[in-house]
């Protein structure tokens, strides 16, 4: 439901399904994403792209959903943390996901989607090798409950691997 | 299959993963802003951008006008809650102020709700907010308590003679005689502030009104769901089973602000009764700023006597706190007041109160709630007096720690709880050894000396505290055998983070002699057991724990009495495997949970039940600890100073921590490594500054630096587990541990580093400027006025 006189609309792809939808110019990519697609998973800790909670992939770059708006990714290729799973209960963990699990790095989750799409993105780059790496990959997130111990543990495991 | 006692391996004590990160990894979790609430209008609030002001007017009809406005409400427009928010931890003497959910007359603070529009999107109620007219007419503030117990300082309340909130002096022994008496005394004033709680979610309340049932549901990210249906129920003058308060199954972290009650939780289940149409209100991060409590700054005058040998014989602290503009608790400084003496036997103690208001958002707790204040007054300055006798500070230490055969030890002072200060156990001098013993204390005095002679700045630091945890009055546990054979465990407490789902179900598991498998958790749902506290003060292992252990063995015992009547066999020889009850001689007899809740939940409509089956297999167990538990920790840690820069370098960190028997150490260490990633915070980077106005001046994360992964240093844990005697399990808190002394340990280090030059860090948090100061000040000498 538009809320200003100027609507404009987004075509984009997320999580490979195509959207085309009108949208007011002043929406966040968040807000588009959490409220019209329903894709929570996203979250929005502070909305001035420090925190990092609203990490989600457009066009294979990790961005601040936050900081962007709908109207810029029209035409873009959108990934959110909904797309790393399938969601039936039994769909597999990406071995990220299993090695944050198993390293207690998660605790009430809301920065974890983030954590999720950024060092997806840069898993993606290449391997992350030791632990000075790993902390300037998790660096760009904020985590208040953690510590990061476990999420730099996590990452070495799976970074390390010659799969990514 | 043996024939012996069956029950399945202990659950108690093992990592267990958690049931929760599944949701959490998949961006399947429902938190606050994520639940499903068709047609929900979205709320902003008008906040005041004065710290002081009379309200002259409010116009809202612009704001009113505007398409896509629901409604506005100023505090005038809504005198049914026009009430006091009592405070949650109050005091005899307190001066108490009321605290108005929407004030009407009076702002005292920025940030403060004056007004709440209600608009189809908070894009528009934002925008509706800019229309809203208000004319103040702004008075002079107050912004720190040296200005708030000035002569003459403006009144933050009218009506009193100054700005004290409560003055309370603790003593223990005879203090000024010692002191007086003390062969050495020095004295030294330390500004102490800590930050904001930060969760990553910000605060939210949503609530809907059906008036078929009258039933009023409030979702909201509080950490104490009863707490709020209590406090609305006041407000609203209702039954409280007309309010029914849930905290979703996911909050995105606590750590003390959410445990508090605030207006916007007052106002907008309000207005949703009154449109009868769901309202959320999310916070964003500039009002989670400005309008969610904070610890701020206590400054603390602290002298220690002690004698030739190193025995401490008084300690005097007199500290000034900074309340906020209205007492929504005292449990801080409270807390603070008793931290004081830690693991030290010190026959001689003052410990004095001042808590003032001032024209700042009202103070909470944060993770470590006052403690880390009191560790940075105790530990500087037996630093100071080790210094002054020129005796190792970790030899100066263990010549005072309280020794393990010294338990239960009264301290002489009196516990935030209303209980006598009273460890219950533990075992200081161990606790001191097995640190210092994997920090390799000696070969790191080794190495700094090494690297003294290089002109590098090497420091170490140590740092011991006692924390009270674990506190009373109860917490709940209740427990239903479902009809499909499953048991449902409910918590009146609601995380956020902490695994309750996980760590309930193994001592659920445990207590019922059961597979967890068949065991499901759920928390923080006032609709769901009637009475509850919350989690806070790392209070829910050493209360829900042992009413969960509870409840479990009294739910086994009636599961077994139900299958012993339909086995016509004696409970004592029956077993429970998986779903299944078996006499333990003759498995082919058994019964499987599912018949026995058809037996007993269900029955047959209108027939008599069979002789021995209990009606409703279901038990509520509330444990209320006789007093509270005490944790105690000691940290060690070696930085390095850059002395151009004034950065500071953490080379090696290790934490002792005893918490008790363990309920699961992978949670346990999550919370231990998470508390200290705070106090890192609180050492050395979060700062709410606020100008001489009561301007808040950090904002935002660009101005107030959270640690990020490159902040927070690699650190080694030692755990050792004096259990408590107070409880079942043993167990005491671990959630607030890992922050405690962070800032302590970090300053003694720090000076340990400039003791070359005879600096002085005599304020928290140490930022690199502070230090550059510190070695550029004249008194370089360590003999300012405030030594001798
Ligand atoms: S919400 Fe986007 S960076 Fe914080
Ligand atoms: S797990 Fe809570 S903020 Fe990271």
């Amino acid at each position: 439901m538009p809320d200003q006189d100027e609507p404009d609309w987004v075509d984009t792809v997320v999580n490979g399904v195509r959207h085309e939808e009108v949208v007011d110019a002043r929406t966040t990519l968040a807000d588009f994403l959490r409220g019209r697609l329903r894709l929570t998973g996203t979250h929005v800790g502070c909305e001035h792209g420090v925190c990092g909670a609203c990490t989600v992939i457009v066009d294979g770059a990790a961005v601040r959903s936050c900081l962007m708006l709908a109207v810029q990714a029209d035409g873009a290729v959108v990934e959110t943390v909904e797309s790393l799973t399938d969601d039936s209960a039994s769909g597999e963990l990406t071995p990220l996901q299993d090695a944050f699990s198993r390293h207690h790095a998660v605790q009430c989750g809301f920065c974890t989607s983030g954590f999720m799409m950024s060092t997806t993105a840069a898993l993606r780059e290449g391997p992350v090798t030791d632990e000075a790496q790993a902390r300037e990959v998790l660096s760009g997130n904020i985590c208040r409950c953690t510590g990061y111990t476990g999420m730099v543990a996590a990452l070495l495991e799976v970074g390390s691997d010659d799969q990514h | 299959m043996t024939s012996t006692e069956t029950r399945p391996s202990t659950m108690i004590g093992r990592s267990v993963l958690r049931r929760e990160d599944r949701r959490l990894l998949t961006g399947a979790a429902t938190y606050l802003d994520d639940l499903e609430l068709p047609g929900c209008y979205e709320a902003a609030f008008v906040r005041s951008p004065h710290a002081a002001a009379r309200i002259v007017s409010i116009d809202t009809s612009a704001a009113a006008a505007m398409p896509g406005v629901i409604g506005v409400w100023t505090g005038a427009d809504l005198p049914e809650i026009a009430k006091g928010i009592p405070p949650k931890v109050v005091h005899p003497q307190l001066r108490d102020v009321p605290r108005m959910p929407l004030p009407a007359d009076f702002v005292k603070f920025v940030g403060e709700p004056v007004a709440v529009v209600v608009a189809t999107s908070r894009y528009v109620a934002e925008d509706a907010l800019d229309l809203v007219e208000v004319e103040y007419d702004v008075l002079p503030a107050v912004s720190s308590t040296g200005a708030a117990l000035a002569d003459g300082a403006p009144l933050i309340h009218e009506g009193a003679d100054d700005n004290v909130a409560v003055h309370v002096v603790q003593t223990a022994g005879d203090p000024a005689a010692a002191m007086a008496a003390a062969p050495h005394r020095l004295r030294e004033r330390f500004s102490v502030t800590r930050g904001g709680g930060h969760s990553m979610e910000t605060r939210g309340v949503a609530a809907r009104f059906d008036p078929t049932t009258e039933q009023l549901v409030v979702w909201d990210t509080t950490q104490s769901p009863h707490y709020v249906r209590n406090t609305l129920a006041h407000l609203y003058d209702m039954p409280e089973d007309g309010i029914r308060v849930v905290a979703p199954p996911d909050v995105g972290g606590g750590f003390g602000p959410k445990a508090q009650f605030y207006g916007e939780e007052a106002v907008i289940p309000w207005v949703a009764r009154l449109l009868r149409n769901p309202v959320k209100w999310i916070e964003d991060r500039r009002e989670n700023f400005v309008a969610t409590m904070m610890e701020r700054t206590q400054v603390h005058d602290v002298e220690i006597g002690f004698d030739d040998d190193g025995h401490i014989l008084a300690i005097r602290n007199v500290f000034e706190h900074d309340q906020g503009a209205y007492c929504a608790g005292l449990q801080v400084p409270m807390i603070t007041l008793s931290t004081l003496p830690g693991q030290y036997r010190i026959p001689n103690i003052h410990t004095e109160l001042i808590a003032c208001y001032t024209n700042m958002v009202p103070t909470s707790s944060v993770r470590g709630a006052g403690r880390p204040q009191a560790v940075v007054a105790m530990e500087r300055m037996v630093d100071r007096a080790a210094e002054h006798l020129g005796m190792d500070p970790v030899e100066f230490r263990r010549r005072n720690l309280v020794q393990a055969d010294e338990f239960p030890y009264r301290v002489g002072l009196t516990f935030r709880d209303g209980s006598p200060l009273t460890y219950d156990s533990g075992n200081f001098p161990l606790l001191m050894d097995e640190t210092l013993a994997a920090f390799d204390y000696s070969g790191e005095r080794e190495r700094q000396t090494a690297a003294r002679a290089e002109g590098r700045l090497v420091g170490i630091g140590v740092a011991a505290y006692v924390e009270g945890c674990g506190l009373g009055p109860y917490e709940g546990s209740r427990y239903r055998l479902l009809n499909d054979g499953t048991i449902l465990v409910t918590l009146a407490a609601a995380p956020q983070g902490q695994g309750y789902e996980t760590v309930y179900a193994q001592i659920a598991a445990d207590a019922l002699g059961m597979d967890m498998d068949l065991i499901r958790v759920t928390t923080g749902d006032t609709g769901r057991i009637p009475f509850g506290q919350g989690t806070f003060a790392s209070r829910n292992t050493a209360t829900a724990g042992p009413a969960t252990l509870q409840a479990g063995d009294e739910m086994r015992g009636k599961i077994l009495q139900v299958a012993e009547a339909m086995l016509k066999t004696s409970a004592a020889s029956l077993e429970i495997h998986g779903d299944r009850v078996s006499v333990a001689d003759d498995p082919s007899r058994s019964v499987t949970l599912r018949e026995i809740a058809g037996a007993a939940n269900v029955g047959k409509h209108g027939i008599t039940l069979a002789p021995g089956i209990l009606p409703g297999l279901e038990t509520t167990v509330y444990f209320a600890p006789e007093r509270a538990a005490y944790a105690s920790g000691t940290h060690a840690v070696a930085v390095e100073i850059d002395p151009e820069t004034g950065a500071i370098d953490v080379l090696r960190y290790v934490i002792g921590h005893d918490c008790g028997n363990v309920m699961n150490p992978m949670l346990v260490d999550g919370q231990v490594l998470g508390g200290f990633a705070h106090g890192i915070g609180n050492a050395m980077y979060e700062e709410p500054f606020y100008d001489e106005t009561g301007q808040p001046q950090s904002t935002s994360y660009l101005d107030y630096s959270l640690p990020s992964s490159m902040e927070v240093p690699p650190v080694e844990l030692v755990h050792i587990h004096t259990p408590s005697p107070l409880n079942p399990l043993g167990a005491k808190g671990a959630g607030e541990g890992g922050t405690i002394p962070v800032p302590a340990a970090i300053a003694n280090a720090v000076e340990d580093a400039l003791r070359p030059f005879g600096a002085r860090i005599t304020s928290l948090p140490i930022t690199p400027p502070k230090i550059v100061d510190a070695l550029s000040t004249d008194d370089l000498d360590g003999t300012g006025p405030w030594h001798g």
